[in-house]
C-alpha cells in the first residue's frame, strides 16, 4: 500500500521528470486545464509528446477536481508523430540512417 | 462573475495581463480581464518570444530599449514565485545582401546614438559568436548583447499574478460575443458568460482584435496571419544568441531548457484565423536552418505550432482610444512584435486609459488609429 508521499515522487512526464506531486501543487494553485499545467510545467513538452503523461494527468484532474472524464479538454496534438532529424527533412530523405 | 467594472480588458495575453498590472498598480480597481482560452492561449504563448532593440526607426528603438529594461526587473517588479528566464545573450542580425548591409550601417548607427550598444560585425566576428554559423550566405551582421528572449508562459503569469493580487480578476474561459455602445459611448461588454456594465474596453485581442472592434462598429484596418515554428530535443548549451535575418528569412534560438525553436514566414500566406501546422513550413524551415547553422542536421524536431501575427498596414502597433466610440482603447497590430514591447504596452496604455498623458515617457501619438487617415505610416525597414 502507497501513502501519499511516495506518491508524490512519482514520475507522471517522463520526458520532463514531472512528479505527481508538483502536478498537484500546480492543481492546488489554480492551474485547472491540461493546457494550463502543461505550459507552467512542460508536462508533455517533450519528446514523446505527452502519450503517457496526458493521460496520467487527466486521470489527477477529473480526481482532484471531481470531474468527469469528458468534462476536460485534452490538448492538441501537435506534429509530427514521430521525432525527425532536420537534416532528413531537408533533404526529404524516406529513411532516417 | 461581476456584472460591472471599471475597466475591461479583452484578450490574457501579455499585452492585457501587462495593462490590468499597471492599472491596478496605479490605484484603479475594479479592473477585469476576459479571455476565450487560457491566459497566453493566443500568440504570446506561441511566438518566438525574442526581444530586441536593433531597429532601423527611433521609434521602435526607444519602445523596444525601454521593454527591455523593463524585463530585467519583471521578476522583482511583479514579485514572481518563479524565473521569467530572460536569457541576454543577443541577437545576431545577418546580412546577406548588399541592400541589407547599407540598412545595419545606418541601423547601427541610429541604436548607438539611442545609447543602444549595438556594433556592426564582419562574418569572421560573428563566428567568434556562433562557431558553427554557415558564412556563405553572410556578408555583415550586426550584434547587440542586451536583447534575447524569455519565457512567454512566464512572463504572462507574472503579469497576471501580480495584477490578480492587486485586486484585477481574470476570467478565462469567456468569450467576448458583443459589446454595447450607446450614443458613441461604451456601456458594456456581454459575454457567453454574463454581462458586464462598463465604459472603458481595451481591445487586447491579438488575431482576434479586427473581430473585438466590429463588436464596438469599428472597422480596424487589421489582417491576421498565421505564422509557424518548430521545437527540437533539447541539446546541452551551443547557440547563444537569437539568430535572425529578413532576407534569409528566419529566426532560431536555444532556449535555456536546451530545445532550439526556430520560425519563418510564408509570402504565400492567406490572410485567416488558421492556427494549424503545415508539412510545408516543417520542410522549408528545416532546409533554411541546415544551410546556415548545418550543425543542426541530425537534431530532432519534437513538435510544430503556429500562431497569429496580427498585421497593421505599416507593421507597427495601433495604440490609443477611437475617435469614434467613446471608452474604447486599442492596443493592437503589433505585426509580431507584440511580445517584446509588452511591458510598455502595459505601462503607456495604463497611462493613457487613465489620462495620465502627462506623465508618458514616450507619446503615443504617432501610434495611434487616425495615421491611416492621416497618410502618417511608419515604414520601419528591419521586419522580420
Amino acid at each position: 500500500m502507497h501513502n501519499k508521499n511516495d506518491l508524490d515522487k512519482v514520475i507522471v512526464c517522463r520526458c520532463e521528470d514531472i512528479t505527481l506531486g508538483e502536478i498537484r501543487e500546480l492543481i492546488n494553485k489554480g492551474y485547472t486545464t491540461i493546457d494550463e499545467i502543461k505550459r507552467v510545467s512542460r508536462c508533455g513538452f517533450g519528446p514523446c509528446q505527452g502519450k503517457t503523461c496526458m493521460q496520467l494527468l487527466l486521470t489527477e484532474l477529473t480526481q482532484q477536481k471531481g470531474k468527469d472524464i469528458k468534462e476536460i479538454k485534452m490538448p492538441t496534438h501537435r506534429p509530427p508523430t514521430r521525432n525527425i532529424e532536420l537534416g532528413v527533412l531537408a533533404r526529404g530523405e524516406e529513411d532516417e540512417k | 462573475m461581476k456584472n460591472s467594472a471599471e475597466i475591461v480588458i479583452i484578450g490574457g495575453g501579455i499585452s492585457g495581463c501587462a495593462t490590468a498590472y499597471y492599472l491596478a498598480k496605479m490605484g484603479c480597481t475594479g479592473v477585469v480581464v476576459l479571455e476565450k482560452e487560457y491566459i497566453a492561449s493566443g500568440a504570446t504563448g506561441r511566438c518566438g518570444a525574442g526581444v530586441r532593440s536593433q531597429w532601423g526607426l527611433e521609434l521602435n528603438c526607444k519602445l523596444t530599449k525601454m521593454s527591455i529594461d523593463m524585463f530585467e526587473e519583471l521578476d522583482e517588479e511583479t514579485d514572481y514565485d518563479g524565473d521569467t528566464e530572460f536569457k541576454q545573450s543577443g541577437y545576431l542580425m545577418l546580412a546577406s545582401t548588399e541592400k541589407e548591409v547599407e540598412q545595419f550601417k545606418k541601423n547601427v548607427e541610429l541604436q548607438n546614438r539611442l545609447g543602444i550598444k549595438s556594433e556592426l560585425l564582419t562574418p569572421a566576428e560573428a563566428l567568434k559568436i556562433v562557431p558553427f554559423l554557415n558564412t556563405d550566405f553572410v556578408m555583415a551582421a550586426s550584434f547587440h548583447q542586451k536583447d534575447g528572449h524569455l519565457n512567454p508562459f512566464y512572463v504572462t503569469d507574472a503579469y497576471m499574478k501580480a495584477a490578480r493580487r492587486l485586486g484585477v480578476e481574470f476570467y478565462t474561459y469567456t468569450t467576448v460575443k458583443d459589446i454595447k455602445v450607446e450614443k458613441g459611448k461604451v456601456v458594456g461588454v456581454v459575454t457567453d458568460k454574463g454581462e458586464i456594465a462598463t465604459n472603458k474596453v481595451l481591445n487586447a485581442a491579438g488575431g482576434w482584435a479586427k473581430e473585438i472592434g466590429a463588436m464596438a462598429g469599428v472597422e480596424l484596418p487589421l489582417t491576421p496571419e498565421r505564422r509557424e515554428i518548430l521545437v527540437t530535443e533539447p541539446l546541452e548549451a551551443l547557440l547563444d544568441p537569437m539568430v535572425i535575418s529578413t532576407s534569409l528569412n528566419f529566426y532560431c534560438q536555444q532556449v535555456p531548457h536546451g530545445s532550439f525553436i526556430m520560425g519563418r514566414g510564408n509570402p504565400h500566406e492567406k490572410e485567416g484565423l488558421n492556427q494549424a501546422s503545415s508539412w510545408d513550413f516543417l520542410v522549408n524551415m528545416s532546409q533554411t536552418i541546415t544551410k546556415v547553422l548545418p550543425i543542426l542536421s541530425q537534431v530532432r524536431v519534437v513538435k510544430q505550432f503556429a500562431g497569429l501575427y496580427m498585421m497593421s498596414p505599416d507593421a507597427a502597433p495601433i495604440y490609443g482610444s477611437v475617435p469614434a466610440v467613446d471608452g474604447l482603447y486599442l492596443a493592437v497590430g503589433f505585426s509580431g512584435h507584440g511580445f517584446m514591447v509588452g511591458p510598455m504596452t502595459g505601462l503607456l496604455m495604463a497611462q493613457h486609459i487613465l489620462g495620465k498623458d502627462n506623465e508618458m515617457v514616450f507619446s503615443l501619438d504617432k501610434l495611434d488609429l487616425g495615421r491611416f487617415e492621416r497618410g502618417e505610416l511608419i515604414c520601419e525597414p528591419s521586419v522580420v
